[in-house]
């Protein structure tokens, strides 16, 4: 009895030996040793995690930014954020993520070798999701590329040119969205001094919260701001939309994980939990504030609460996503009050929400991420890491000015290509029947 | 003859009708209208941004009597659109010079 439980505490020991020693060597040494192969389950989750994140865009985003514009801009708006899709993807292929995700050249941008996803094919990549092929995650990665640009076009609705918004977009995602993703996803400098962006708090949305700043103080506020009457057109189509957003997080942060494993578990639960305090802190505060709760302040807040936790998901436990969804809720309220204090015409909150919300939430990951609760991560402030939080403020600073600074760059150029605004006749008449000779409701 | 315009709470319009129909009138002309009177109007929100709505959504409805019924239209129209509260809106009479049925280019009090 004595020596077969003496042999079993040899045998536990020696098992725990290898998995400390693979632990520690990494899964690039591991890699080098035997073949990848791609686990049926997590290549399923990605491929269905990636069809999520389609849904947040379209319908999502388009049927959430559509509701909120007047009736004569309403497919204006949808278009953009299934042109901008289209393009993105198709730019995606070719060139972004390759140049996003590809060979890291110096820590600034990612090698051509992987253009037209040559050489990116069933065989998993060892950091990009070692039980997946490398094609899910490149597809998986395609949808977060596509609604980045989208985001922004909430913050130059009701007045901007077709032409402009697609050249705007495009160019944008390969100037600011894919250097970014490779600063920071890519093993790009960012990623070397050990940021932590789960799903794509400061890739996407400080981003193109930075970037929808620049756009309505560039453009301009629309015609009648502050004196016309431009409220929601339709909250029950904001509302549809905020429930395809919601579903869909569950993908953009659930698959984040690249696998069907705790960590997407963990990841889905705080996103969740995120969402529904956000919504309640928002509608709370919008209640004591104003004496009213609102669809649209409930709808704002799950948002708010779903884009702060995005850098977090995945590193926290669900105790401090409720703490960061009442922060959401309540800050980017606030933000959205004050922001007629600046001036700028924000038109659809993109700034109060996106760009307010990621900064939030990039902050609060240095704070509350775990080990304990992903060992891929790191511990935050609150978990004995002051570095952690120095590195996501810097993270924050960085993808801010970055993109402010890009931005303003292609803005002036597409500027001097097509012009940014329509014309004031055409504004009056709403961009539905000027830029595309269709009217939503006739 | 008189023709005598109502302006009412949108939800009474059946109550007005019926109870019109009630005293013999037989035909009315009902036009969706918005205005505002000492009610004002109202304030909408939305994340914030304060909207004042002055105009309110009203139904006028226009009927054309002879002057014996003006004062019995104007009694049933005020009792069947009267909630209490402020908005219940406005009756207006004018003087009506001619009338004419079309079908049968009747005039005056018998075309009406």
């Amino acid at each position: 009895m004595k020596a077969s439980a003496q042999r079993r505490t040899v045998v536990v020991g020696v098992m725990v030996g290898v998995l400390l020693a693979s632990g520690i060597m990494g899964g690039q040494a591991w890699a080098q040793n035997a073949p990848l192969k791609a686990d049926t389950g997590d290549t399923a989750w990605v491929l269905v995690s990636s069809a999520f994140v389609l849904a947040m865009l379209m319908p999502g985003l388009a049927l959430f930014y559509g509701g909120l514009v007047r009736t004569k801009n309403v497919l204006a708006t949808i278009m953009q954020s299934v042109m901008i899709l289209c393009v993105v993807s198709v730019l995606w292929i070719v060139f972004g993520y390759s140049l996003a995700f590809g060979p890291d050249k110096g820590g600034v941008i990612g090698g051509l070798e992987w253009v037209g996803l040559s050489g990116v094919g069933a065989e998993p990549h060892p950091t990009y999701g070692p039980t997946i092929p490398h094609q899910a995650f490149a597809l998986f990665q395609l949808m977060f590329a596509a609604i980045a640009p989208a985001l922004i076009t909430g913050a130059f609705a009701e007045r901007k040119r077709f032409t402009s918004v697609v050249l705007f977009a495009a160019i944008w995602s390969l100037v600011v969205y894919v250097p970014l993703t490779h600063w920071i996803w890519g093993g790009g400098w960012l990623a070397k001094l050990g940021a932590l962006d789960f799903a794509g708090g400061a890739v996407i949305h400080i981003s193109s919260g930075a970037a929808a700043l620049v756009c309505a103080m560039v453009l301009g506020k629309r015609r009648g701001y502050g004196t016309d009457y431009m409220a929601p057109h339709n909250l029950p189509m904001t509302l549809l939309g905020t429930g395809f957003l919601w579903f869909g997080w569950f993908g953009f942060n659930g698959g984040s994980a690249l696998g069907a494993n705790g960590i997407a578990v963990s990841a889905i639960l705080a996103t969740h939990t995120a969402a529904a305090m956000g919504a309640m802190a928002w509608c709370g505060v919008e209640w004591v504030h104003r004496g009213k709760p609102t669809v649209l302040g409930i709808a704002s807040g799950a948002v708010a609460g779903l884009a702060t936790v995005t850098p977090a998901a995945g590193f926290i436990s669900p105790l401090f996503a409720i703490a960061i969804g009442a922060v959401a809720g309540m800050g980017c309220y606030a933000a959205i009050v004050w922001k007629g204090r600046f001036g700028y015409d924000d038109s659809l909150d993109v700034v109060g929400i996106h760009g307010v919300g990621g900064i939030i939430g990039i902050l609060a990951t240095g704070l509350c991420a775990s080990k304990v609760i992903n060992p891929a991560g790191a511990d935050g402030l609150l978990f004995g890491n002051p570095g952690l939080f120095g590195v996501q403020v810097l993270v924050a600073a960085v993808t801010t000015v970055f993109s402010m600074v890009g931005t303003f760059v292609i803005l002036k150029l597409v500027d001097s290509m097509t012009g940014l605004r329509v014309s004031s006749e055409e504004e009056a008449t709403g961009l539905d029947l000027s830029q595309h000779n269709e009217r939503a409701y006739s | 003859m008189k023709l005598i315009e109502a302006i009412v709470k949108p939800f009474k319009l059946d109550e007005v009708k019926d109870a019109l129909l009630e005293i013999g009138i037989q035909g009315m002309t009902v036009t969706e209208v918005k205005g505002f009177g000492r009610q004002k109007g109202h304030k909408e929100t939305y994340r914030g941004q304060e909207y004042t709505i002055e105009f309110v959504p009203k139904v006028k409805i226009e009927v054309a009597v002879n002057d014996s019924q003006v004062q019995r239209v104007l009694e049933t129209v005020t009792r069947a659109a009267k909630t209490g509260s402020i908005g219940d809106g406005k009756i207006f009479v004018r003087d009506l010079s001619a009338v004419v049925r079309i079908r049968t280019g009747e005039t005056g009090e018998s075309a009406l």
